[in-house]
């Protein structure tokens, strides 16, 4: 009796101890992760323990660390190697698991963390060859002996800060998916910036183009997806003229043909509405004669947010601004003489090529008809709980063969290699570190040329009273049309011939018009000499911001928030009246005709309190999907014409064959399609308030902020009051907008306005974990403390000084 | 009377003791070795180490919880699923290490039944 009761309660024993410490599906281990002493309840505070850190490890001398009421960390050091090694420190004091996680899903090693359901993810990664560009930007900034010695401090920063942390200590989400966290390297530095490349220059269309080419021909898919657009309001102001670049050439558009093959399971696009907008005035322009510059880059709304707000200061340089997590120094900001911001220049920078292999072993490819060896890399992707997959990605001369028999249902022996910017190795790194200590515009100018992906329109202002804008990438030289579509693997003139001088990148200083800005629309009009070309140019909000510098003489802080904030619909002014007149009014219920008077008193402000916007989003959905419903419905992936080019249809050609709804016996024209979206429209809003009630448009959008992990609802912050969408200069839709509202005013010492849907904290027990979040909904920004020296201790909440190991 | 209360002052600050060195089964050994000194009869070996470690853990996590507003509770309580309820979420806390130690109490019981013969 005596054993049988021992050898039970020790069985039970074993078993509550296996069931509280082993993570099952997505519960976490509950007895670690519940235990007041290394548990959650350990990250239930506000301030992370700003332990007196009177041992960093290599500092050289003390740093102090000023933190104000937002949380935001105001450094001052002696130099730049014990400046970015608090960096490092501070960073992963705040934002820990977001700096490892983001560069884990760069490497696609997702699935070391999470199990096998990243696998698919894993595979894309290392497929597009992130972990190969990488290594290549690694290289590149290699080059430059004192960027290593920079960034090797802001690892050893991050180290420091890992190496001081015990389990208790972690950040919740290792806890939720009980793992730990892993020393920080240089790779990782590059991983953060290659997660950025593929983010802004990731997409492309080509292969989607192809099969559209193939299934519809030529004529079609000129009108479809043209070059350029009925109007066109570029980048750099058409005043601009060319001539001071000389004689430019471009390679010839070679003979023989392009492969013509569907090509379907892509790998998906990065979130279409990534973008942005900025602008800037000169003197004459600004009601005080200082330049002003704002910028607000449009990403995912994410928690923790993608930006870390920082003053990093030394006696040599003085800069403010927003930090990514991972890579060192300054991104978008202000110093005591210049800003700088940057919008995504969106161009084809990633072409596909058709590989002929030899044989099933994939060692030999046919190029310039020989056959060449290819290079072979076993990805090995780690699985949480199982064996390791191995996955063999070839590379040819051109890059890695992402789709081949392996990954995708293609033939044996042809596979697509990608040719992309991403892959080049840039030192981004490099740019942004000696902007941050720029004093004019010779040394911005200067800054930007090491910088090759993602292409950025980098916009400029000066404490001298000059404001520029550089679009600045490595661009290849491309013949006309080069990389629209599949390219021809084996042909050698498909190859990129070479590149667009950097000095030829088109630029303009100090425009008469007295502005520059910029919204992921075309970079200039037909007159640049060279070839350029992406898969859709945005072309509403830059016409909006245009248009708003052109109506006036002055502008002041206060416009440059209200354009921030500007809720002008200009796609629905461009067609709602049209829809509305070639309605068929007769056919409506009197619910219907309740809503067409809504939509009809609307004033194509996306308020969240207008309810015409509901209807006018909803509406134009539907006509979308009605257009285009051979598309969605093709067997091949197929690409969708933007919204401009839709627009210009619908109103241009009415009786387009795309016009017809392929399931329906007649043949409807665009008018049929006003009627029948309209109602399929009106249909969507009746079920939506039954279900919710009112349909404004705050509450029918229901913009959120979702945490990294999949949004999950205890860590995001869902309904936010906030208007916009996409398209609009407040570019907020449902889970994407303004990732940082920054203007600056270049007074002495400038004046300076931000904010970002976030907090500082990356911890979600922290009351900074979202303390931004209402505020920037609101239009509200924070006054930035730009200190000037450390004299004065107004507006700094406590301070926390690293002092260096005796 | 007086074992309960040396049980329950024993697991309790072995406890205290070992979960500043150990992970969250110190408390399975606080209870587990309490239970081999200090001897409980029938329910009682259970139920002691449960109260002492549930207290324990309830006046713990309330103590970091409430500093802070209970702003990690309610989110935890969310996530687990409790409806947002912080109290709860403290209340849970305790029964899952109540249940843990009572356990391995009632283990240690039964190594000092078979191992100390003088006893029975």
């Amino acid at each position: 009796m005596k054993q049988f009761k021992f050898i039970l309660s020790l069985l039970f024993s074993v078993a509550i101890f296996y069931g509280l410490n082993t993570k099952f599906g997505s519960i976490p281990p509950i007895g670690k992760f519940l235990n007041p002493y290394t548990g959650i309840w350990q990250n239930e505070r506000s301030t992370e323990d700003f332990k007196d850190l009177s041992q960093l490890d290599g500092l050289t001398s003390p740093v102090n660390v000023h933190y104000d009421e937002a949380l935001i960390p105001h450094v001052f050091a002696q130099n730049d190697l014990d400046l970015y090694r608090a960096q490092g420190y501070i960073t992963a004091q705040h934002r820990l698991w977001q700096l490892e996680f983001q560069t884990r899903a760069s490497a696609g090693r997702l699935s070391e963390v999470v199990g096998s359901d990243a696998i698919r993810f894993d595979r894309g990664q290392r497929r597009k060859g992130m972990v190969f560009g990488a290594e290549n930007a690694l290289e590149k900034m290699k080059e430059i002996p004192e960027l290593v010695k920079n960034l090797e401090a802001y690892r050893d920063g991050i180290n420091s800060y890992i190496s001081s942390l015990s389990p208790a200590d972690y950040p919740l989400e290792y806890k939720l998916l009980d793992y730990s966290p892993e020393p920080w390297t240089l790779k990782k530095t590059a991983l953060l910036l290659m997660y950025m490349t593929d983010m802004l220059a990731g997409g492309d269309s080509d292969l989607k183009y192809t099969n559209f080419l193939k299934k519809y021909g030529k004529e079609r898919f000129d009108l479809f997806f043209p070059d350029f657009y009925d109007v066109n309001d570029p980048v750099i102001p058409s005043e601009r003229d060319w001539s001071d670049f000389g004689e430019v050439s471009s390679p010839d558009i070679p003979g023989g043909d392009s492969p013509i093959a569907y090509v379907s399971g892509l790998l998906p696009k990065p979130h279409p509405d990534n973008g942005s907008n900025n602008w800037a005035v000169g003197p004459e322009k600004s009601y005080s004669g200082n330049a002003i510059l704002a910028n607000d880059p449009h990403l995912g709304l994410n928690l923790p947010s993608i930006w870390y707000a920082m003053q990093l200061a030394t006696p040599e340089k003085n800069t403010f601004g927003v930090t990514l997590p991972g890579a060192a120094g300054i991104v978008i900001g202000f110093n005591n003489d210049i800003s700088w911001g940057v919008t995504n220049a969106t161009r084809d920078v990633k072409d596909w090529y058709k590989i002929q292999f030899k044989d099933k072993s994939r060692n030999e490819y046919l190029h310039n008809d020989q056959w060449k060896a290819t290079t072979k890399k076993i990805e090995e992707i780690g699985i949480r709980g199982e064996k390791t997959f191995y996955d063999t990605v070839v590379y040819t001369h051109h890059g890695p063969v992402t789709y081949d028999a392996s990954f995708t249902d293609n033939e044996e022996l042809v596979g697509y290699a990608m040719k992309w910017a991403g892959h080049l190795g840039g030192n981004n790194q490099q740019t942004l570190l000696e902007l941050n200590k720029a004093k004019n515009y010779e040394e911005y100018e200067a800054a930007l040329t090491h910088f090759v992906a993602p292409a950025q329109n980098f916009i400029f202002s000066s404490a001298d009273g000059d404001i520029a804008l550089w679009i600045q990438g490595k661009f290849p030289n491309k013949w006309e049309g080069q990389g629209k579509f599949l390219l021809d693997g084996n042909n050698p003139a498909h190859d990129w011939q070479g590149f667009i001088p950097q000095e030829h990148n088109a630029h303009v200083k100090n425009p008469e018009r007295g502005f520059v800005s910029s919204a992921n629309q075309h970079p200039t009009d037909e007159s640049y000499p060279y070839y350029v070309f992406n898969d859709g140019y945005e072309a509403y909000r830059n016409r909006v911001i245009n248009d708003f510098f052109r109506s006036k003489e002055k502008f002041d802080i206060q416009d440059f928030k209200d354009l921030h904030n500007n809720n002008y619909n200009l796609k629905a002014a461009e067609l709602l009246p049209h829809m509305i007149q070639n309605l068929d009014i007769a056919q409506l219920n009197p619910e219907e005709e309740m809503l067409l008077g809504e939509v009809g008193a609307w004033d194509y402000y996306n308020e969240i309190d207008k309810k015409g916007a509901t209807i006018w989003e909803r509406w134009w959905i539907q006509i979308r999907n009605m257009v285009w419903d051979e598309l969605a419905k093709d067997e091949n992936d197929m690409p969708y014409p933007f919204a401009y080019q839709t627009i210009y249809l619908l109103k241009n050609n009415p009786n387009d064959k795309f016009m017809d709804i392929l399931e329906t016996p007649e043949i409807e024209t665009a008018s049929d399609l006003f009627l029948l979206s309209f109602k399929k429209a009106a249909a969507d809003i009746k079920s939506w308030k039954d279900r919710n009630g009112d349909y404004a448009w705050g509450e029918y959008k229901s913009t959120y902020v979702g945490h990294l992990l999949q949004a999950l609802p205890a860590l995001s912050r869902f309904n936010l009051p906030i208007g916009g969408n996409s398209g609009i200069v407040n570019a907020t839709s449902q889970n994407h907008g303004p990732s940082w509202r920054m203007i600056v005013e270049m007074s002495d010492p400038p004046k300076a306005f931000g904010i970002y849907p976030g907090g500082q904290s990356g911890n979600p027990g922290s009351k900074y974990y979202d303390d931004f979040i209402d505020k920037w909904a609101a239009g509200e920004y924070l006054e930035i403390l730009f200190m000037q020296d450390e004299s004065s201790k107004d507006g700094i909440m406590f301070t926390q000084t690293l002092t260096p190991k005796q | 009377m007086k074992s309960f209360l040396s049980n329950f002052l024993l697991t309790l600050v072995l406890a205290l003791v070992f979960s500043l060195l150990l992970p969250w089964w110190s408390i399975m050994l606080a209870a587990f070795l309490s239970g081999a000194i200090v001897r409980l009869r029938k329910a009682s070996a259970f139920v002691v180490p449960f109260l002492a470690i549930a207290v324990f853990w309830i006046v713990y996590a309330w103590l970091l919880s409430s500093a802070n507003d209970f702003i990690l509770a309610e989110k935890i309580a969310v996530l687990l699923p409790l409806g947002g309820n912080a109290v709860l979420l403290i209340l849970v806390t305790g029964i899952v290490g109540g249940l843990a130690a009572g356990i391995a109490g009632l283990f240690g019981n039964q190594c000092r039944a078979l191992f100390s013969q003088s006893d029975q």
